[in-house]
């Protein structure tokens, strides 16, 4: 009895995907599965499939109406799916077991490591799920589910509106909207799966177990990813509850320190945090300045977007990404199409407007770090990524021989990564002499000039539409734009996100750290603007992966689009570069990880931090693991146990190795240093900042 | 397959008549081989199928049963299919229309109601979960639970128990020996406000109160669940999980962030004795507790409001630990007679839960406190002359007041003797001490276990015990509540050994003795007083009206081979005296007495007591029991069963005001409808401060 209700209830989850696809494909699984299950069963099948045959020339409009044909068909299907389903169940558990991988933390505890530092998992942007306090009627039934992350996200298909607007914060003070509570789920629950089967943390958290770790020495530091980092604090206590935490989990498991695991924006957050924690009271957390040298044993950031990334801008700037403009190439209109009246970009972007987060991943350090018009720490990056992936076994010499006669090709069609967008190919490889100048004055002028379209669209959705006509022209004028100038395309574009955001995040470099100012909350998530602590005997890690291209600046063109409400800019898609160019589908390509490229993941590692400079007083030891990213060799590792992309590398069975050595008390030394597979010692040279 | 029936002809005779014939035999094939498939029919997900219809009339078609079959599955589950994305597409409120259309409009949650009248979250919250409503999960187990990393092996759907029911009862199982984790084997409560909102899907235990909270703008911010292995003892869960140190740790960030207003902490069911353990410990001195300093309680508690709190214990963990059975399981024994214990499945169910649940300690801080004192000796009991007229006045409320009265006076005649907690046989129940003969069994050699080899691996700790050591028991007859404890350490003399290190069931002669500075002592009310803080208050809430096991009739199980060789006599009924198929109950929320709820704020505490010497204030709010008036009403919304009174409108009102702010006396004091404060009167108990001339202990 038990199985077949477990069994009925299985059918209702899985025969929504089953039931619904043609039937074929399970005639198939069933002959596969007959060959291997018990006689009774594949007679039982032999049967019907006979039965099947042997009506199917009969199934003629004269005797077999369509109807009664229609009914047949799926009343077998399901039935045949039953039977499988429930002798799937009644074989013992272990049999069916896909023999998994012995991950490290088998591996590990054979070895003899047990836990000894506490873990604080920091997530990132976007992983962590959210879950509905209060809302609108429209969200009736929805208390304490999850709109984001976690579960299915079969909500958001439901009542696509009313999701939004849940999600979307308040756009004056970037907090809640009257009436809405929104809030970050807490618990290792929190940001393990992002959807099922989709692992972000569950990963990590399994094979941590592994060697004894549980709730008591594992903690998520869940916070709302929408929100700037001092208002988690302000509204939740986030920072504050973490900081408790840190010290219950210090305290509590034998005055051991405690190794923090940021991942993306978490790594942000989290420097945020270090910074507020040893701050005074009325801003800060008041822990006093010995705090981190006392509570934290290492920091092993993963995919850190230390400086910001690349993509953060053509989200803010026209909600869209590569993987979006590809399928608008694709299929042009899907995203478009006014018959349905989705304008589902406009929408996305009036959300994510909202989040002050957003604005934290921005390129940092101006043009210092990420290159001018005519220069760029990545020059000279040659994109053969598909030909490393693909000619492994290709004898080295023969590789660099050929790297070098593409060098030699390229050098003149050599990608300028420091003009993140351009409007129009010609702007991107251009001699700077050659175009026109960004200025920021310009844009001020412009901006008084009148709105004259601004009533005929109604309510203004998001501040496109409050722009005239003129100042777009104007800005597509400007031609390229560097990641200064960017700053204040934004603030012309957006001025009243940008005022917001501004408020809680800085995108500068620091002339002289000494300066008071600095002592505001809104540098503190900016490493070039911030020191570290006073904390001698902490480490940092830089752990990422490298060797898929990854967007670092843009292609756009004016939307041929110009109804109301509709954004005025897109990635140009149309726009590639030679073979073996960087550019793309109207996207420059850098190293990194797929979303943030090496140069953000590393400097600060590589030379920012290294030894004692201005930014790290202290010496703080600072050690950079690359992880080459190998995509999955067979379909049973699923996101593939070498993977080196932005999520997928938590899955990475090196990296979790690295870090459970050093939650297990291992040093960075001991680990083996640095691991270094791309350029970015040098990329870091040539960034001239003064250390 | 009677559905089926009904629901073919419907199909069948809107698309053809020419079928039928043949309809009848198709019907028998169903019955014959579809019974996997019929079994599964229910459960579809709606897709887009679409319906083609053919204009042809159909001819005489050679219809195999196989086809007809399948035929027939499919039209359900098209049908079903539909139906589901009917409901699917339907609005969420709809439900609601459709029930305030049949019922009138429901009355406002709590939440809403008191939002309207402008109150606002206030004090931070703490929920105790009681024992079982706690979800458990798996951190490191054998082979056989693979794929089980942080499942829910406790709470949630329990579909793994059906799956490999052994392996479950493994893990779920402790150190026979030291309470703790067995070897590798490590489960964990679940942390969180899931933990314990819901036990089961659609069985909610905190989720309302929760929810109606929220509704006044608590949030994870202002709540917190304090989740607890509720399998250990108390101590344990500190020195294995640290889990004291993190609710002080976290009651103290509630108030560091919540403006230092002080926080209402709601306990329920067992959590109720645990906190008054977490309350001894964190104002106890570092190494064996939480060197808080003796005001924090009063620093950071502004009120403890105990919901069903069993702080005498009950009655039912006699029996859950004696026999693995209580009410429920004797009457489906009765009913069913030879299903649970049928030899030939091989199940032992029972003895297999024994097993598992004697490993858990925290069962025994649920043993009755206090002994005869409070729970009445052989011939006396606090509840004495309580009537079950109750019952019937249920039943036709237009019966006359005389005529209750008087039948209250023939009960009082033959009153139960709700002191003889088990009895074996009606007789030893009813007989009047004088004529009982007792054979001490305390003494009694217990004989070598011949049955130990023939058992299979079943393993309790009756097989130790040989037929002499079974009877020796049977004969003392009848139990009170102090016999009870030593009759537990003569028939679980390993279970007990580690029960008594960390609970007492005593009543303390003298407070001051250094003794009681050990925890076992912390989470018994009789043996600790309550902390310094006049300005905290506790409140108990509990439901009453409902039938509750106060005592038990017990005889020896008639295969003594390798079962558990007791077992409750259901045969024995009796009208007057409240003995129901081997039962006795009184008043009270189906799992706890009044008594044990009650005492200790209608008495024990109440005003400047031995047991209370800083005089906080005590509230009784108690909730008459009103089944749910339709189903619609699901739970329902005036229980006072143990569970479900969480669901109760009332006592979620009680629990917000005070939560917004609201002192007891603004709430309205005491709200009583047992004779709680009668039956307090009786027992005698002293409560103030002298010191005895003599110490028994």
């Amino acid at each position: 009895m038990a199985s077949v209700l477990r069994f009925r209830k299985l059918c209702y989850v899985e025969s929504a995907v089953k039931c619904t696809s043609v039937g074929y494909e399970s005639f198939e699984i069933d002959e596969k599965l007959d060959e291997k299950e018990e006689d009774v069963l594949s007679a039982n099948n032999f049967a019907l499939e006979i039965n099947k045959k042997r009506k199917q020339p009969k199934r003629q409009p004269k005797e077999w109406r369509c109807l009664d044909s229609c009914c047949w068909i799926i009343g077998y299907l399901c039935t045949t799916w039953w039977l499988l389903l429930f002798f799937y169940h009644c074989l013992p558990v272990t049999l069916l077991r896909v023999p998994e991988l012995p991950g490290p933390g088998v591996r590990l505890k054979r070895e003899g490591l047990t836990a000894l530092h506490p873990v604080v998992l920091v997530p990132g942007i976007v992983t962590g799920g959210l879950e509905l306090w209060e809302g609108r009627p429209c969200a009736d039934g929805l208390f304490r589910k999850r709109l984001w992350g976690g579960g299915s996200f079969t909500q958001i298909f439901k009542r696509p509106l009313c999701l939004l607007e849940h999600l979307s914060l308040h756009y004056e003070t970037g907090l809640d909207p009257q009436g809405i509570r929104v809030r970050a789920v807490p618990g290792l629950v929190g940001a393990d799966y992002f959807a099922p089967g989709y692992f972000v943390w569950a990963v990590l958290i399994e094979n941590l177990a592994k060697i004894g770790y549980e709730g008591k020495n594992l903690h998520m530091a869940a916070y709302d990813w929408r929100l700037s980092f001092q208002n988690t604090e302000i509204r939740d206590h986030a920072l504050t509850r973490l900081k408790s935490k840190i010290e219950l989990m210090y305290i509590s498991n034998g005055y051991k320190k405690v190794v923090a695991v940021p991942h993306s924006m978490g790594v942000i957050y989290f420097l945020h945090f270090l910074k507020w924690v040893e701050t005074p009271p009325p801003m800060g957390g008041g822990g006093g300045p010995g705090w981190c040298a006392k509570h934290i044993k290492a920091v092993m950031n993963i995919g850190p977007a230390f400086l910001g990334v690349p993509k953060a801008v053509s989200n803010l700037f026209s909600a869209e990404g590569k993987d979006v403009s590809y399928i608008r190439a694709m299929a042009p209109g899907v995203f478009d199409s006014e018959i349905l009246g989705l304008q589902t970009f406009e929408r996305v972007m009036r959300m994510a407007r909202t989040w002050d987060s957003i604005v934290s991943l921005l390129p940092k350090g101006g043009e210092v770090i990420w290159g001018n018009m005519d220069r760029s720490p990545e020059e000279g990056h040659v994109c053969d990524f598909s030909k490393k992936s693909h000619s492994k076994t290709s004898l080295t010499t023969n590789n660099v021989n050929n790297s070098d006669v593409k060098r030699g090709f390229l050098v003149k069609d050599l990608a300028n990564y420091g003009r993140i967008i351009s409007f129009g190919k010609p702007a991107s490889v251009l001699h700077s002499s050659k175009l026109p100048t960004a200025d920021s004055k310009e844009f001020l002028r412009t901006s008084t000039s009148e709105n004259f379209n601004n009533f005929s669209c109604g309510e203004a959705w998001t501040e496109y539409d409050e722009m005239s006509r003129q100042s777009i022209q104007n800005v597509a004028a400007d031609k390229a734009y560097t990641t200064t100038t960017l700053l204040d395309l934004l603030r012309f574009v957006a001025p009243k996100m940008m005022r917001r955001a501004e408020a809680h995040f800085s995108h500068g470099i620091a002339e002289n750290l000494d300066d008071p100012k600095y002592n505001h909350y809104k540098y503190w998530s900016n490493p070039l603007e911030t020191k570290l602590s006073d904390a001698p005997d902490m480490e940092i890690y830089c752990m990422y992966g490298v060797g898929i291209p990854t967007e670092r600046s843009y292609v756009y063109k004016l939307s041929p689009n110009s109804r109301c409400k509709s954004i005025p800019y897109q990635i140009d898609n149309s726009v590639h570069g030679e073979d073996g160019s960087c550019l793309k589908g109207g996207v420059y390509f850098a190293d990194g990880d797929e979303s943030v490229p090496v140069l953000s993941a590393g400097f600060m590692c590589a030379k920012g931090w290294r030894g004692r400079t201005r930014f790290n007083p202290s010496g703080i030891a600072t050690y950079i693991r690359e992880y080459r990213h190998k995509p999955p060799t067979s379909l049973m590792e699923g996101r593939g146990i070498e993977s080196g992309s932005h999520v997928d590398i938590m899955g990475n069975f090196a990296l979790i190795e690295d870090i459970m050595r050093v939650a297990a008390g291992a040093t960075g030394d001991e680990i083996g240093g640095d691991q270094i597979h791309s350029d970015i010692i040098k990329m870091s040279e040539r960034i001239n900042l003064g250390l | 397959m009677s559905s089926l029936r009904r629901r073919k002809p419907i199909n069948e005779s809107s698309d053809s008549k020419h079928n039928e014939e043949e309809e009848d035999e198709d019907h028998d094939d169903v019955d014959a081989d579809g019974d996997n498939d019929v079994n599964g029919k229910n459960k579809k997900t709606p897709s887009k199928i679409k319906k083609k219809r053919g204009e042809k009339p159909p001819k005489q078609p050679k219809w195999s049963c196989m086809d007809t079959c399948c035929w027939f599955i499919g039209c359900i589950c098209i049908i079903w299919w539909l139906l589901l994305f009917l409901y699917n597409a339907m609005p969420a409120s709809f439900p609601q229309y459709v029930t305030e259309a049949i019922t009138g409009p429901l009355p406002d949650p709590p939440g809403v109601k008191l939002k309207k009248e402008g109150l606002e979250a206030k004090h931070p919250v703490v929920f105790v979960p009681g024992i079982v409503t706690g979800g458990l999960e798996l951190w490191e187990g054998r082979e056989c639970a693979e794929g089980l990393f942080r499942k829910r092996l406790w709470g949630g759907t329990f579909g793994e128990v059906y799956k490999r029911p052994l392996c479950w009862v493994e893990h779920m199982s402790l150190d026979n020996e030291t309470g703790l984790d067995p070897c590798g084997i490590r489960v964990r409560p679940v942390s969180g406000l899931v933990a314990a909102d819901y036990f089961a899907p659609g069985y909610f235990v905190w989720a309302v109160l929760i929810a109606n909270l929220a509704r006044i703008g608590y949030e994870d911010k202002t709540m917190y669940m304090a989740a607890y292995d509720w399998r250990l003892s108390f101590q344990n869960t500190e020195v294995r999980d640290q889990t004291l140190s993190r609710i002080k740790s976290n009651i103290e960030l509630l108030v560091a962030t919540n403006g230092g207003r002080k926080v209402v902490v709601i306990p329920h069911s067992m959590g109720v004795l645990y906190f008054l353990h977490f309350m001894k410990w964190v104002e106890a001195p570092a190494p064996m507790g939480g060197g808080g300093g003796p005001d924090w309680c009063s620093k950071h508690i502004k009120a403890v409001v105990n919901i069903g709190g069993p702080f005498l214990g009950v009655p039912k963990a006699i029996a859950g630990l004696f026999s693995a059975e209580a009410k429920d399981i004797a009457v489906a024994r009765a009913l069913a007679p030879g299903f649970l214990d049928n030899d030939i499945f091989q199940f032992q169910t029972l003895q297999h839960v024994m097993r598992m649940s004697r490993t858990w300690d925290s069962t025994m801080s649920m043993i009755p406190r206090g002994g005869n004192t409070i729970w009445g000796g052989l011939d006396w009991s606090p509840e004495e002359g309580n009537s079950c007229a109750k019952k019937r006045e249920k039943k036709n409320e237009t019966q006359i007041a005389d005529q209750a009265g008087s039948e209250n006076a023939v009960c009082k005649a033959k009153s139960a003797n709700y002191g003889r907690i088990i009895s074996f046989g009606k007789d030893a129940a009813e007989a009047p001490s004088s004529d009982i003969e007792r054979i001490d069994f305390r003494g009694a050699i217990k004989g070598h276990s011949a049955a130990n080899t023939t058992c299979r691996d079943v393993w309790t700790e009756y097989h130790d015990m040989g037929f002499a050591g079974i009877k020796a028991v049977a004969e003392y007859k009848t139990y009170t509540a102090d016999s009870l404890v030593d009759l537990l350490h003569f028939v679980a003399p390993k279970m007990m050994a580690r029960g008594t290190a960390h609970f007492s069931y005593g009543v303390a002669d003298n407070l001051d003795d250094p003794q009681y500075k050990h925890y076992k002592y912390w989470s018994n009310p009789l043996e600790t007083r309550l902390p310094n803080a006049p300005d905290m208050e506790i409140y108990s809430l509990y439901g009453v009206g409902l039938p509750t096991e106060r005592a038990y009739v017990y005889k020896l199980s008639p295969h003594a081979e390798c079962s558990i060789p007791f077992k409750i006599d259901t045969s024995a009924d009796d009208e007057d005296t409240c003995l129901r198929d081997g039962v006795y109950s009184v008043d009270g929320d189906e799992t706890v007495p009044v008594l044990s709820a009650g005492f200790m704020c209608a008495k024990g505490w109440r005003g400047k007591t031995r047991f209370n010497p800083s005089g906080i204030r005590t509230y009784i709010r108690e909730y008459n029991h009103l089944p749910p008036a339709n189903l619609l009403e699901g739970r329902g919304t005036l229980s006072g069963a143990h569970v479900d009174i969480m669901g109760n409108f009332a006592l979620i009102e009680d629990v917000i005001r005070i939560a917004a702010g609201a002192s007891g006396e603004e709430l309205g004091g005491d709200q009583v409808y047992s004779k709680i404060f009668n039956w307090s009167e009786k027992i005698n108990l002293r409560l103030d401060e002298e010191i005895p001339v003599h110490s028994s202990r």
